[in-house]
């Protein structure tokens, strides 16, 4: 049977009913569309959240409006209570990290590319990959359902640092507290799948020719991304099955009048969480490679350095925990050694920035919405870096711990990075995944907004960090110090609303394109990667003949060439023939 | 420069907000560096008719130069940072003043040992958020909590440190003002959070002594 052959067949073994090809599909694009959807609805819950928070916080105790129909005790005539407050910015933090970030990066964006752009006919598990979304979905329902039980949803932060997640008179939250950890168990159990698939998929089932150092660095850096998820995910589970004993069978892991520790919970959480950070910003640093090279016309700068300054983070990411627990009462020489591997940890960033500066030199710049984007992520990704050294410097972090200024840096990393990640990517790959272009107008004026509206709520996040605002805090007018900067909260605030604004230009694009959009070609925007080889939108199987690799991903403007790209399948002789 | 930086009162403070200024320009430089670049790149790179692309991998030297020179510039931090954390964290200076914090949901409670120097005796002193200290001698803080993790913080002594139930942390501060300051909790603690807060008041040698014999008149 040729390969052609093979892929038809493949193709109408699976051309089910509704529920095989939209539910239970075996199609990793499909469940890669499937995990863009649910985390994108997630958004709109945590966007709503972040809404309420600055609403408080510029507006202290005063109804939100429009939210008078909240019954008590959540809200008190659209007024916000401190236990609801506190209970928003956890829940914020924690959808917009574990069901929208990371879900979107790796759930949809690794699903949808890897077998594309290695060249293979699908994951190496299916089955496992579908579970893996229908798992996620049912640890989101977990978590979206801790909203009603008695007591309301988990209030400890993010971090549930312990005693106070542990014990429940501590928040007034029993079950919520436990849905949180459930739930978030339960997505790691998806995330393991997840990872073990892309992880086996990316070493055995590359194309001909396909060697690592011609994989294009969106599928190094997912590859890389799902190797830390495997190590650090069980460490996580570990530490959240001590803290449900401790809240519900009497054990004292993290309590002192039962000899535990509160700061080994903080250990256990950071050693997972760091790795997590970078979790959040590897496969956006590969997606801001790729569209960078694409639009520049331009092979990328240093591959074999980016690569390399990926492997180098994914293992110092493994040795910097400490660096949230300086004024955590942790022995301050352990202090010293963690600013000394924090400081290090700096330099591959920086490499990265400049390689991609080099990428852009010489370049033959087109300013489409994806490449917009990720310009932005590499302009604001250089503020969320720098402003990291303030708290890897432990002296100055003495000051800034638990300021605002570190809620700025997250939000310049996170969402300057790795939201703008996702924005340029869902428009560069928008193409493949519905077989439709996205509105260029509409994407260009989505953009503009969210850059500008971007900057104005989290830079001046810095400016009252450096005042010395407290972040978790329900109400900045009860403290004299920061009544001066009050204004700063307001004019957040206003930036936030119109941030939220810009985001239904986003939402109207995606779904009309999805069915009135242009039509689009095989290769749009003129790519070598192989995902462009395949039919648009690509079948059940992707490509009609698995095609053979011949060259690097980055080969732009090849002189000689007649075209200013050369794909990856394409047989060497076209270029001879150039020549 | 940082004009929204609280008023430094305190003995190290001005070294941590030098180190603060000196970040505060290294990444300034780096930040106009790195985005002037960027923008120039893309006025002077930006696609036009018949432009082609200057085909190239990288260049070796520049990997080294741009891996080497960020690297010097974060050691040297590094040291300059050790120097002072050492000095505010690993030693203690010689004490003059001792006093117990002990953190419970939602307040700071101070002890004070009283004329004998001694913890746990009879002349022992426990205030509900007041802390009160002479200017300009040493003063030692036991901290402690009863329940949950706070963060004993106060911006003008540039001094932060969680107290953490289950162990005793101890921490320093020279305040070099007379004056009253704000005790705010920076770690979650609880719905009563926001609003955990105590007062700092610094007094003239005099005025401390006035205070002593106030508190402990014989």
């Amino acid at each position: 049977m040729s390969e052609a052959a093979a892929a038809h067949g493949h193709d109408e073994h699976h051309q089910g009913g509704f529920v095989s090809t939209y539910l239970f599909s075996l199609d990793h694009k499909m469940i890669g569309k499937q995990f863009l959807l649910m985390s994108l609805f997630m958004m709109i819950i945590g966007g709503v959240l972040a809404l309420m928070v600055r609403w408080q916080l510029a507006y202290p105790e005063e109804p939100v409006p429009g939210m008078a129909w909240v019954p008590e005790p959540y809200m008190y005539d659209g007024i916000i209570p401190p236990e609801t407050y506190n209970m928003m910015f956890t829940m914020h933090a924690t959808i917009m990290i574990f069901f929208v970030v990371i879900p979107i990066l790796v759930g949809a964006f690794g699903n949808f590319l890897i077998p594309l752009m290695i060249g293979t006919r699908d994951m190496a598990f299916p089955v496992l990959n579908m579970l893996s979304f229908w798992i996620a979905a049912f640890a989101g329902s977990l978590m979206i359902s801790s909203f009603f039980v008695d007591g309301g949803a988990a209030a400890g932060g993010w971090t549930a640092y312990a005693p106070l997640s542990a014990v429940e008179v501590y928040t007034g939250v029993g079950l919520g507290q436990d849905l949180w950890i459930v739930s978030l168990v339960v997505l790691g159990i998806s995330s393991m799948m997840g990872s073990i698939n892309y992880i086996t998929t990316i070493i055995n089932m590359r194309a001909p020719g396909m060697t690592m150092f011609r994989m294009p660095l969106v599928v190094w850096s997912l590859f890389i991304t799902a190797i830390l998820l495997l190590l650090a995910l069980p460490e996580l589970t570990a530490a959240m099955a001590m803290l449900l004993f401790d809240r519900r069978f009497g054990t004292t892991f993290f309590l002192p009048e039962g000899g535990g520790e509160p700061i080994l919970w903080q250990h256990l959480f950071w050693f997972f969480g760091h790795p997590e950070v970078y979790i959040l910003i590897l496969p956006g640093m590969g997606i801001a490679s790729e569209i960078l090279a694409v639009f520049s016309r331009k092979p990328i700068f240093g591959y074999r350095a980016m690569a390399m300054a990926m492997v180098a983070i994914a293992f110092l990411g493994w040795v910097v925990w400490g660096h949230h627990m300086f004024q955590s009462g942790m022995n301050p020489t352990m202090g010293m050694a963690f600013m000394t591997t924090t400081m290090v940890i700096a330099v591959p960033s920086a490499i990265k920035t400049f390689n991609w500066l080099g990428t852009l030199w010489g370049g033959n710049i087109y300013f489409k919405t994806p490449m917009l984007h990720a310009l932005a992520f590499v302009s604001m990704f250089v503020i969320g870096g720098l402003s990291g050294i303030y708290m890897a410097a432990t002296p100055v972090d003495i000051f800034i711990h638990d300021t605002y200024f570190i809620v700025g840096h997250i939000h310049y990393v996170v969402f300057g990075g790795s939201v703008f990640a996702i924005f340029g990517a869902v428009a560069f790959w928008f193409p493949k995944m519905y077989g439709r272009m996205m509105n260029e107008t509409l994407g260009k004026i989505h953009f503009f907004g969210t850059l500008v509206f971007f900057n104005i709520t989290f830079f001046p996040m810095h400016i009252i960090g450096v005042g010395g605002h407290m972040r978790r805090i329900y109400n900045p007018m009860q403290y004299e110090f920061l009544v001066p900067l009050q204004h700063w909260n307001e004019i957040m605030t206003i930036g936030a609303i119109g941030l939220g604004l810009f985001q239904i230009v986003f939402a109207v694009n995606f779904f009309w394109s999805m069915f009135a959009g242009e039509k689009a070609t095989q290769n749009p925007w003129n790519a070598n990667t192989l995902e462009w080889e395949a039919p648009t939108p690509p079948p059940h199987g992707n490509f009609l003949q698995i095609p053979t690799v011949y060259r690097g991903p980055y080969e732009y403007s090849v002189p000689g060439a007649k075209e200013d790209w050369l794909p990856q399948a394409q047989p060497a002789s076209g270029v001879a023939a150039a020549h | 420069m940082l004009p929204w930086l609280p008023e430094n009162i305190s003995s190290y403070g001005g070294q941590i907000d030098s180190l603060f200024l000196l970040i505060f320009w290294i990444t300034t430089i780096v930040f106009v560096a790195v985005q002037a670049t960027l923008v120039v790149f893309l006025v002077k790179y930006r696609h036009r008719p018949g432009r082609k692309a200057t085909y190239t991998h990288g260049n070796n030297t520049l990997e080294i130069a741009w891996t080497i020179a960020p690297s010097i510039i974060l050691v040297v931090l590094a040291l300059l940072s050790r120097a002072t954390w050492d000095e505010i964290r690993a030693d203690m200076p010689p004490v003059d003043v001792t006093v117990r914090v002990n953190a419970k949901q939602f307040n700071w409670d101070f002890t004070y040992p009283g004329p004998d120097g001694v913890f746990d005796t009879e002349d022992d002193l426990t205030l509900e958020n007041e802390l009160n200290v002479p200017v300009d001698k040493v003063v030692k803080l036991e901290m402690l909590s009863r329940d949950v993790i706070h963060s004993f913080f106060v911006p003008h002594l540039r001094f932060k440190q969680d107290t953490v139930p289950g162990r005793q942390i101890d921490g320093w501060f020279k305040a070099t003002k007379t004056g009253e300051y704000e005790i705010p909790c920076a770690e979650l603690c609880g719905f009563g959070h926001s609003g955990m807060l105590g007062h700092l008041k610094v007094y003239s040698a005099q005025d401390y002594s006035a205070w002593l014999t106030e508190r402990w008149p014989n």
